[in-house]
């Protein structure tokens, strides 16, 4: 590593001011907040929809925002010193900082269109960040993978917020909740729920398209530390507990929650055990901490919607902390498989010492937060609703790997015998262990003062979206209950799994080699599959030959228009005078005979011209019929349309002695040409029998010149009334021009 | 190229007469047939004609700068015609008036649609200006 790469990056450093100075703005407005006012900023957006960019910062909101804040200020410094110094670096900090933003937007907002916007924001951004280092093959496609799978749930969400909207006649939130109850009754309701749910599962990685999380671990380590464990992939959970007050309650809802995100957290738990990239055990206990998250929103009852917030912020904490213990240990020993690193608690104290508390908290240790976490989430299991049976045992489950995953995490690496890594371990600097200590810190105190945490954050969150008088109370100690000993059951069971993971790491391997369906399989033979049918359309409509594309067109153009024009014909009426005068049947004298020449020739050249002789006929039929600007615009364009296609057909290669066309080939493309112009002249003659709407050339005949100071009609509408299409057009005209040119330099190149 | 004389001399007659007519078709176009539009047509013709006697090195030469910059530069002088309206407080694109009034019958109103048509002038003429050089000097 070059010397210069180790200095911390300044702009880190200067940005990390946003997170900072945004953490003390919420902390000034926790007290309001917890006392239950709701924090209101509307400014207009698109006032003629009815769309506002409105704010709204209630609990839920605030918890949130200070877990944002909190964990992106410490990424940000913390990216200082872990990111080599590049050209690319300055792009990294507007990335973070602007998802940062986004995703703040994203859980202020109170119309569900701008929500739907900085969902969207989220995902590119997260993209973005996932393919970071876009040298990198695998960073592309697991960036490409993790962009469809949210944007698809991101189009689902949108459809579904739509149809909110028509249910409700308003996009606000706080608008569409009182109307929760006509919402749960409407037919429409059954459309809502999956659509919002798909989008919801999707960013938040819930079975069966938990998939693309793992796989985003490509990107740089403090961003999987803030998106892709802490932040966005809550945004999903976010939504959920927003829309619990209006969609959720029914047993569709309950259901549905309650057994993804059961069999989200084994799956998650159980692959966690399995993997040995310290970042992938990281990211599969991200997938079950999320499931276990969405299987206590699925339920209704206070504890369990306690369960879920509580436990929200216990994983916020320990997850980031992880993720950048992680990070210093890939950056001081240049390796993160756990098989390769052993023995680091000497070499590395404060990084060992962060993992620990982290770790602890995770794996529900009394004292630490973690533990308050398990005890409330047992509490809220067995008070589900709905199968409390399942989400007890799915949770028991869960978080018995969870504590093996949480030893193997603090065990291998630090402790036993040091092993050999490609960089000899050294402490990282204070930048890095920083946050990790201090969220670890974190998890350790809120352990010690729980009711203090339960009354100032917690509480306020659940009552944001759950307003019922029960008390929500965080203890250190609730007595010896049920959930108690559950505690307790989790952390035997959890120490038994430890000690046996490798013939449980071997179980698992074989057992997932039996299954011989993967859903990421489905994604990438999708993929597959889409390449493949685009490949064949282009063979048929884009196979590079311009006669094609003209019969393409042309025929759609006679099917799109010539069969409903037939079904609804109207004879045409020549009225009084059908017969042209004698330069008119001189002038159709002239263009039938170019046509004909045009067909007959074996020249390019001449074709071309009469082609021109064709356009210039019809531009003087207009100039007979009293309409002298069209007809002067017909014949410039034809003018310069000969002379630029002449120049081309001037430098094509001579017409090679090929065989002659098949006769086949040739009826239909007179068939297709007769067509084309028997459809045209049909539709002149149709029009002609139609009422046209006047009120708009009254308009510009009565104003032309009063208002525009002109009397050429068409050069007003052109210039002033319509100023705004002309605009567009000539815009339009001028980029065409650069796009031809640059086509035409390309060739000279070649 | 063809070096024939007869349409080089022609073509030197011409292109300042083919200009000239762009121009009055482009100042008239407000009140008869004519505007931005067909003026620039008629000037892309007249240089084409040029391009083909003399060569697309000598018509370069000629118009000094590029036919990209010529495209971007309509496009700006419309654009910013249109943004004369709101420091007026009126929206975009509304057409602003001077009027000087000549007698009691006649006037002479020049307004930002002109200058706007002139931007369209310059698009499109840079448009046709820069494919026909380059198809030219392919």
């Amino acid at each position: 590593m070059v010397a210069d790469n180790d200095k911390p990056s300044i702009i880190g450093w200067i940005s990390s001011i946003i997170p900072f100075g945004l953490l003390c703005a919420l902390l000034y407005l926790l007290p309001q907040i917890t006392a239950g006012h709701v924090i209101r900023v509307q400014l207009n957006w698109i006032p003629s929809l009815g769309i506002a960019l409105s704010i709204a910062i209630d609990g839920l909101s605030l918890l949130f925002a200070l877990i944002i804040c909190c964990v992106g200020f410490f990424v940000t410094i913390y990216a200082a010193d872990y990111l080599p110094r590049k050209a690319t670096t300055g792009k990294f900090y507007i990335y973070l900082q602007g998802f940062l933003l986004a995703m703040l937007g994203l859980v202020m907002a109170d119309n569900i269109l701008a929500m739907f916007v900085f969902w969207e924001l989220t995902t590119i951004i997260s993209y973005l960040l996932i393919g970071f280092e876009c040298e990198l093959e695998t960073a592309r496609q697991n960036a490409r993978q993790a962009l469809l799978v949210t944007g698809a749930g991101g189009l689902a969400l949108l459809i579904g917020f739509l149809l909110l909207g028509n249910i409700t006649g308003t996009y606000d939130l706080s608008q569409i909740s009182l109307q929760s109850a006509a919402i749960k009754s409407d037919p429409l309701y059954y459309a809502v729920l999956p659509l919002v749910l798909i989008g919801a599962f999707t960013k938040s990685a819930q079975m069966p398209f938990h998939f693309w999380l793992p796989n985003a671990m490509t990107a740089p380590t403090p961003i999987s530390a803030f998106l892709h464990s802490a932040t966005m992939v809550k945004a999903g959970i976010y939504l959920l507990a927003r829309l619990h007050p209006i969609l959720g309650g029914t047993p569709v809802w309950m259901g549905t929650l309650v057994v993804t995100g059961g069999i989200t957290a084994l799956i998650g738990s159980v692959l966690a055990m399995k993997a040995s990239d310290l970042k992938r055990i990281l990211a599969f206990t991200t997938i079950m901490a999320l499931g276990i998250l969405t299987m206590f929103l699925g339920g209704k009852t206070t504890p369990a919607l306690t369960a879920a917030m509580t436990f929200l912020m216990v994983h916020s904490l320990y997850k980031s902390s992880l993720f950048l213990v992680v990070g210093i240990i890939d950056h001081q020993t240049g390796t993160r498989m756990i098989e390769h690193i052993g023995g680091l608690l000497k070499s590395m104290p404060l990084t060992a010492l962060a993992a620990a508390m982290a770790a602890l908290s995770m794996a529900g240790f009394p004292l630490f937060f973690g533990f308050i976490g398990k005890e409330i989430m047992y509490k809220g299991a067995l008070t589900e609703e709905l199968f409390p049976g399942f989400a007890t045992t799915a949770a028991l489950l869960a978080n018995a790997l969870m504590t093996a995953v949480a030893c193997l995490i603090i065990i291998k690496p630090f402790l036993g015998a040091l092993r050999k890594t490609p960089l000899i371990p050294r402490e990282a600097p204070w930048t890095m262990w920083l946050g990790p200590v201090f969220m670890g810190g974190l998890g350790l105190i809120f352990g010690i003062v729980p009711d203090w945490i339960g009354h100032w954050l917690i509480e306020p969150a659940v009552r944001a979206f759950h307003p019922s008088m029960e008390d929500i109370e965080l203890k250190l100690f609730y007595g010896i209950n049920e959930p108690f000993l559950l505690s307790i059951a989790t952390l035997s069971l959890g120490t038994i799994l430890y000690l046996f993971k490798q013939p449980l790491r071997r179980t698992i391997d074989y057992v997932l080699r039996q299954i011989p369906i993967r859903f990421e399989h489905i994604y990438t033979g999708g993929l597959e599959g889409i390449a493949k049918i685009a490949k064949i359309q282009n063979g048929i409509l884009q196979n590079g030959s311009l006669h094609r594309y003209l019969s393409i067109i042309i025929g759609s153009v006679i099917l799109g228009v010539g069969l409903p024009f037939v079904f609804g014909y109207i004879p045409p009426d020549f009225g009084q005078n059908p017969y042209p005068s004698l330069s008119g049947w001189l002038l159709g004298g002239i263009i039938i005979v170019a046509v004909a020449v045009v067909v007959r020739t074996k020249t390019r050249l001449l074709a071309i011209c009469s082609l021109g002789v064709v356009g210039a006929g019809i531009a003087m039929l207009f100039a007979m019929y009293g309409a002298p600007d069209v007809a002067l615009t017909q014949l410039l364009v034809e003018t310069l349309t000969v002379i630029i296609v002449s120049l081309v057909l001037l430098r094509l290669p001579r017409l090679k002695a090929r065989p002659p066309r098949m006769p086949a080939g040739k009826i239909w493309n007179g068939i297709l040409g007769v067509a084309m112009g028997a459809l045209i002249t049909a539709l002149i003659l149709a029009v002609n029998q139609i009422d046209l709407e006047r009120s708009l050339t009254d308009f510009f005949e009565a104003n032309s010149y009063i208002a525009a100071h002109g009397r050429n009609i068409v050069n007003v509408i052109l210039v002033d009334f319509r100023s705004l299409d002309t605009l567009g057009e000539i815009t339009v005209v001028a980029l065409a021009g650069l796009a031809c040119y640059a086509l035409i330099q390309k060739r000279k190149v070649e | 190229m063809m070096p024939s004389i007869i349409l080089k001399t022609a073509t030197r007659l011409m292109v300042g007469l083919i200009l000239t007519f762009s121009v009055y078709l482009l100042l008239r176009g407000h009140n008869a047939p004519g505007g931005g539009f067909a003026a620039a047509l008629v000037a892309g013709t007249g240089f084409a004609l040029f391009a083909i006697a003399e060569g697309p090195a000598v018509v370069r030469k000629a118009i000094r700068i590029t036919p990209q910059k010529i495209a971007m530069c309509g496009l700006g002088l419309a654009l910013g015609s249109g943004l004369v309206a709101p420091l007026a407080g009126r929206q975009f694109l509304t057409g602003i008036w001077w009027i000087w009034q000549k007698g009691q019958t006649s006037e002479l109103a020049i307004g930002t649609p002109l200058f706007f048509d002139i931007g369209v002038f310059f698009a499109v003429l840079g448009m046709i200006l820069t494919l026909i050089l380059a198809l030219e000097e392919n």
